[in-house]
């Protein structure tokens, strides 16, 4: 190697960008597929219990995790439902399957729905952090155009309860 | 020697390219209720489990949180290994011989069908030396190669003869995703991806799942001779693939050594060996550094009508080549030297079978290697 007697200080910082590719073409598997077919197809939201603790799972799954059991009975909820937790969201974000970015405010919910024993996620149509709250009766307004995908929910709006 | 800790079962699914209609969580599922349903173990029975997955594969953080449930490992003690599955075996039988738990569950999943094989091993690169020139795993894969039939003074013929012994192995090995009686001419003239490979002296994309249960000394004796012995672990770690003689497989060398040595076993005592070899020229490379012969005898060994077959059975599944994802394929090997000395591997069975070696490798041209060594009997 030739020796340098002096290597000057570098004063400006170096960087390497780097675009990654993350793309991904997910199997939903056997149980989403029921679940999404019966919302595309029907405008129903199904959910599957656990044959030892009852529990009903919305979505599905193959196995309670509780008590390591298959799930069997399939049956459908209610569209509607309880909050369980809510915000309104002001960060804005590209929805991954449409690559349109959605506006903000939004509503963000947990919602679990009557008959299920689990909660699931989704888009409120309020978007005043004054007008919901926890404890709040919700019902899915569902899309004319469904494709099979949770977007076929277009939100959950508040009803009298 | 080491202390006891023994496999009580061991269940795959089958590889394919694409399973369209299980998503992950029923892929891990079919594996954990298969081993349960083999061994008759119950899963309230079960308080520990090591998973492997990765998150880049998975397209998912913490990827183990999508298979948390399905291995039971609600309120229990889960750790996962973001490497090859054979890490989690190791990791696996220590919790074991610490005396900490009767029973560890081991199991690896990956879907190579729902990612970008080639985008994601862009990744394992150096960001500014490596990466700007587009490396992936295939094209590192082809640089050793040639390297290594270079140095080993043997030509591209004999990584076909290898895919097809494996090929044709495999038309044994239900479980695997290709098989089939390939010529060598067919097998050279086949696509190439990373001159001197073609596709067909390389794995194919699969999607796959592995479990194994490893239990306590005590547990051992309920299962008869369906325990079999972990006679004998290493672990050893390279240095970079740009730091290293590719043509040599040191880290895997020193990881048998630590292996055969705790074990009291030498490698002409193998019966069978299940070695990761997703690319060909690995094979021969790793049976080399695994002791099962001497790379001035790899021509001769080429040209038998056994190839390979000195005294061992190389890769009577069919190994990585015909067919294992990333991450399962070294934990498969195990599962694999497992079956053959619990006498449970079918149309595959090696008779007589007494002594297993399985290896993993994970990283850039097998930077990190793992070696394990069964021992039929529970004794």
């Amino acid at each position: 190697m030739v020796s340098v007697q002096k290597v000057e200080a570098v004063k400006e910082a170096l960087r390497v960008p780097f675009r990654m590719k993350l793309e991904f073409d997910y199997a939903m598997g056997a149980h989403a597929e029921r679940f999404f077919h019966a919302l595309r197809d029907h405008a129903r939201i199904l959910g599957v219990k656990c044959p030892a603790c009852k529990r009903v799972y919305v979505p599905p799954r193959p196995v309670c995790g509780i008590c390591f059991v298959e799930t069997r009975d399939w049956g459908e909820v209610s569209d509607e439902g309880t909050l369980v937790g809510c915000t309104v969201v002001d960060l804005p974000f590209i929805d991954p399957m449409t690559g349109e970015r959605r506006p903000v405010p939004y509503g963000f919910a947990i919602i679990r729905l009557d008959g299920a024993d689990t909660a699931m996620y989704h888009f409120l149509e309020e978007t005043d952090p004054k007008r919901m709250y926890v404890g709040q009766r919700v019902k899915a307004v569902f899309r004319e155009q469904r494709t099979g995908s949770l977007q076929d929910i277009l939100h959950f709006r508040a009803v009298q309860g | 020697m080491m202390g006891r800790v023994v496999i009580v079962g061991a269940v795959q699914t089958r590889y394919e390219p694409r399973k369209a209609h299980q998503a992950i969580n029923e892929l891990v599922y079919e594996v954990v209720a298969g081993l349960l349903k083999q061994t008759g173990v119950r899963m309230q029975e079960i308080d520990s489990m090591v998973t492997a997955s990765q998150d880049a594969w998975d397209g998912k953080t913490i990827s183990s949180m999508s298979v948390n449930e399905v291995v039971g490992a609600y309120l229990k003690s889960e750790a996962k290994v973001a490497a090859d599955g054979i890490q989690a075996l190791i990791y696996g039988a220590a919790r074991i011989l610490a005396g900490a738990f009767d029973y560890t569950l081991i199991v690896a999943h990956c879907k190579e069908s729902e990612g970008q094989p080639d985008e994601i091993t862009k990744v394992m690169f150096d960001p500014f030396c490596e990466r700007p020139l587009g490396l992936n795993d295939a094209v590192a894969a082809g640089l050793q190669a040639r390297r290594y039939i270079s140095v080993a003074g043997i030509d591209s013929r004999a990584l076909a003869l290898v895919s097809q012994k494996n090929h044709r192995s495999a038309k044994r090995n239900p479980l695997a995703q290709r098989s089939g009686d390939y010529s060598l001419d067919e097998i050279l003239a086949a696509p190439s991806f990373a001159d001197p490979l073609t596709e067909l002296m390389a794995g194919p994309r699969s999607d796959g799942a592995c479990a194994l249960l490893l239990a306590s000394a005590e547990k051992a004796a309920a299962f008869g001779d369906r325990a079999v012995c972990i006679a004998g672990m290493g672990n050893s770690t390279d240095s970079y693939w740009t730091d290293r003689d590719l043509s040599e497989a040191e880290a895997l060398r020193q990881a048998a050594q630590r292996a055969y040595t705790k074990a009291g076993i030498s490698p002409d005592q193998v019966d069978v060996a299940e070695i990761s070899a997703r690319y060909a020229h690995e094979e021969l490379l790793y049976g080399e550094a695994l002791g099962l012969w001497k790379r001035e005898e790899l021509s001769a060994l080429l040209a038998e009508k056994n190839p390979l077959r000195k005294r061992t059975k190389v890769n009577p599944s069919g190994g990585p080549i015909t067919g294992n994802p990333t991450t399962v394929a070294g934990l498969a090997r195990v599962a694999e030297g497992y079956l053959q000395l619990a006498q449970l591997a079918g149309d595959r069975q090696v008779p007589g079978a007494q002594v297993a070696v399985a290896h993993g490798a994970s990283g850039v041209c097998g930077q990190s290697q793992s070696v394990v060594i069964l021992r039929r009997g529970n004794a």
